[in-house]
């Protein structure tokens, strides 16, 4: 099957970012947008703009029904779900299917096995990949002796969760009860799901992750990223490859997230993200994200490939078009997420108009945005404005070369991260590489504590 | 519309053999501004003015949005003060869905107490009374949108 009109069911730099390999590819667009995103960048690059609804998600991007019934008015032949709203649904999935429209992403029941974070985890383990060390539990009692076997500090993980939403951390046997029951509430409220379970708390982890792409048939990988670089489970900076791994490890972790993929017959592009114990130089599986990512462009940086041009070509139902062999690892490449939050405000959000905007442009330069001056940033979706990607030869040239450019982007109108990510980019402990996930806190900390 | 990045890129080919620091194009479609600073790096402004291609769906009429609150609704009453939206957002005036609601007219309420929560992309901020009375109005519905500044809730102070 060849793809002759995609509905875009997303918004925001993704939108735009998958619209323009689209048009490079000949393929046209359908933009389903929110009542708030009728005059986006998206909208307008679009070939045609549905409106599916109000500006709160519930009614528009997470709408199914409006969704598909839009793709099949505009005579879509498949939807691109993005990252995020209904992107890991199953149940979209499924209707997607019962339309006849196809879904660009996993099969519904790939979504199943890793949406639910246990199945996941079981499947980790027959694929041979350690897992945290932990379980489910369903009484206190149980926790304590499960938390007993693995040892203290410990992580309460909701099952239904993702994405670091409702997770909480434990360190000694007294609270365990109340947090339990207020994960569990979360849980329910937050993913329809009051199932929690427990893992090990790693102090000194680092979060790499390794790209992957399946035809249902043979899988390949597409290298490592580093996304240790977070502020409440958000990621804000991120790298490919990882650097400062052995290649021993990389060689492992890349290999165990083949053999998981493997094991599903794992359809699209994926992502099997792992903490890295860095006291132990040891790695297990977290979970699989089943969609394309923030941080793919750079892995696009250092492969050479168009990651949503693999997504369509699967979806289409060719078989890979790479071998292993061919793909080939060239540099360094480094992101900054620029958010519409102040930092000297606890990251307060700052949604508003964006008066102008100058973005750094040149080769070995990207920057993945949907703003432009008059561009309007509402207050009912995420803070995610704009990445700005740099590559170098060396990771040294790489984050010398994103400091230039970032002293170079300038968003007038809204308070955004650019300073934190400048001044981030000076520190001599980021600039040796491989920082853990307890860096940014104490970065910002250290500041505060200076600053006051 | 298409104006692609490969555009951009072309365009910056043609100039880097120039000796032009500036160049603006305007059609009825985009504006386009390339700068070069002094160490020969460049910066893009670009903005699409091309109008989106707009259709309706006919499975779903636009649903008209709960009439936000704005900023000028509510009087000012004497002898009250009042709890303003700090961001606009999403007032939530429980926990969860199915909670029950933090506060109703005529709880008694510290400065801290949480009256509401506000969720603003994605963040969820809890909102205080400010000052320790009584909740004597609430302005606003469960799960509507109130812009910056708007009214929330009259608090009557409990005299000191």
């Amino acid at each position: 099957m060849i793809f002759r009109r995609i509905l875009i069911a997303n918004r925001g730099e993704i939108a735009v970012r998958v619209i323009r390999t689209c048009q490079r590819l000949g393929i046209e667009t359908v933009l389903a947008a929110s009542e708030a995103d009728l005059d986006s960048m998206g909208a307008r690059m679009a070939d045609q703009t549905v409106c599916i609804g109000a500006a709160n998600s519930s009614t528009s991007y997470l709408n199914m029904r409006a969704i598909i019934a839009a793709a099949i008015e505009r005579k879509a032949d498949a939807i691109h779900p993005g990252y995020g709203f209904l992107s890991e649904n199953s149940g979209f999935a499924r209707a997607c299917a019962e339309a006849g429209v196809v879904f660009i992403g996993p099969t519904a029941a790939q979504l199943d096995a890793v949406g639910d974070k246990l199945k996941a985890r079981a499947h980790a383990e027959a694929a041979g990949l350690p897992g945290v060390p932990g379980g489910e539990v369903s009484s206190v009692a149980e926790a304590h002796a499960l938390a007993n076997k693995v040892g203290w500090p410990i992580l309460i993980k909701a099952v239904g969760g993702g994405g670091g939403r409702g997770m909480k951390q434990v360190h000694r046997a007294d609270p365990l009860a109340s947090m339990m029951e207020l994960a569990i509430a979360e849980a329910q409220s937050a993913f329809g799901d009051p199932r929690i379970y427990l893992e090990r708390f790693i102090a000194h982890g680092r979060h790499v992750e390794v790209q992957v792409l399946g035809d249902g048939a043979n899988v390949i990988h597409l290298g490592t990223r580093d996304c240790s670089i977070q502020r409440r489970y958000q990621k804000l900076v991120e790298e490919a490859p990882a650097p400062n791994l052995s290649p021993a490890l990389r060689e492992q972790m890349q290999n165990a997230a083949v053999a998981f993929a493997r094991h599903l017959n794992y359809r699209g592009l994926g992502t099997v993200e792992m903490l890295v114990d860095c006291e132990r130089e040891a790695f297990h599986f977290l979970e699989m994200n089943a969609r394309i990512q923030v941080e793919h462009p750079v892995t696009e940086a250092i492969c050479g490939l168009d990651l949503v041009e693999e997504q369509i070509a699967v979806a289409e139902g060719h078989a890979l078009r790479w071998k292993q062999s061919d793909i080939v690892f060239s540099g360094h490449a480094i992101e900054c997420r620029i958010n519409a939050e102040d930092w000297n405000l606890d990251f307060r959000p700052s949604p508003g108009t964006v008066r102008s905007t100058a973005v750094p442009v040149g080769p070995s330069v990207r920057v993945d945005t949907h703003m432009q001056a008059g561009a309007k940033v509402p207050p009912y979706y995420d803070s995610l404005l704009a990445k700005l990607i740099v590559r170098g030869h060396d990771r040294a040239e790489a984050l010398s070369r994103m400091r230039a450019a970032l002293s170079r982007f300038q968003v007038e109108g809204i308070t955004t991260n650019l300073a934190m990510h400048r001044e981030l980019m000076q520190q001599e402990e980021f600039a040796q590489g491989g920082v853990d996930t307890g860096y940014l806190p104490r970065f910002l900390q250290g500041r505060s504590v200076r600053v006051s | 519309m298409k104006f692609t990045n490969q555009d951009v890129k072309e365009i910056l080919a043609l100039l880097d053999s120039a000796s032009f620091d500036v160049m603006s194009l305007e059609t009825e479609r985009f504006k386009l501004t390339l700068r070069r600073n002094r160490s020969g790096e460049w910066t893009q402004e670009a903005q699409l003015l091309a109008p989106p291609n707009l259709f309706k769906s006919v499975e779903t009429g636009p649903v008209a949005d709960s009439n936000p609150v704005s900023h000028t609704s509510g009087e000012h009453t004497e002898g009250t003060i009042t709890v303003r939206a700090a961001l606009p957002g999403t007032f939530y005036r429980a926990p969860r869905p199915g909670a029950a609601a933090f506060v109703e007219e005529g709880s008694k309420v510290e400065a801290d107490t949480v009256v509401g929560i506000i969720e603003t992309m994605k963040l969820m901020t809890a909102v205080h009374a400010g000052a320790r009375g009584t909740v004597a109005h609430i302005a606003i519905q469960n799960a509507q949108f109130a812009e910056q500044g708007a009214l929330l809730m009259r608090i009557k102070p409990e005299a000191a």
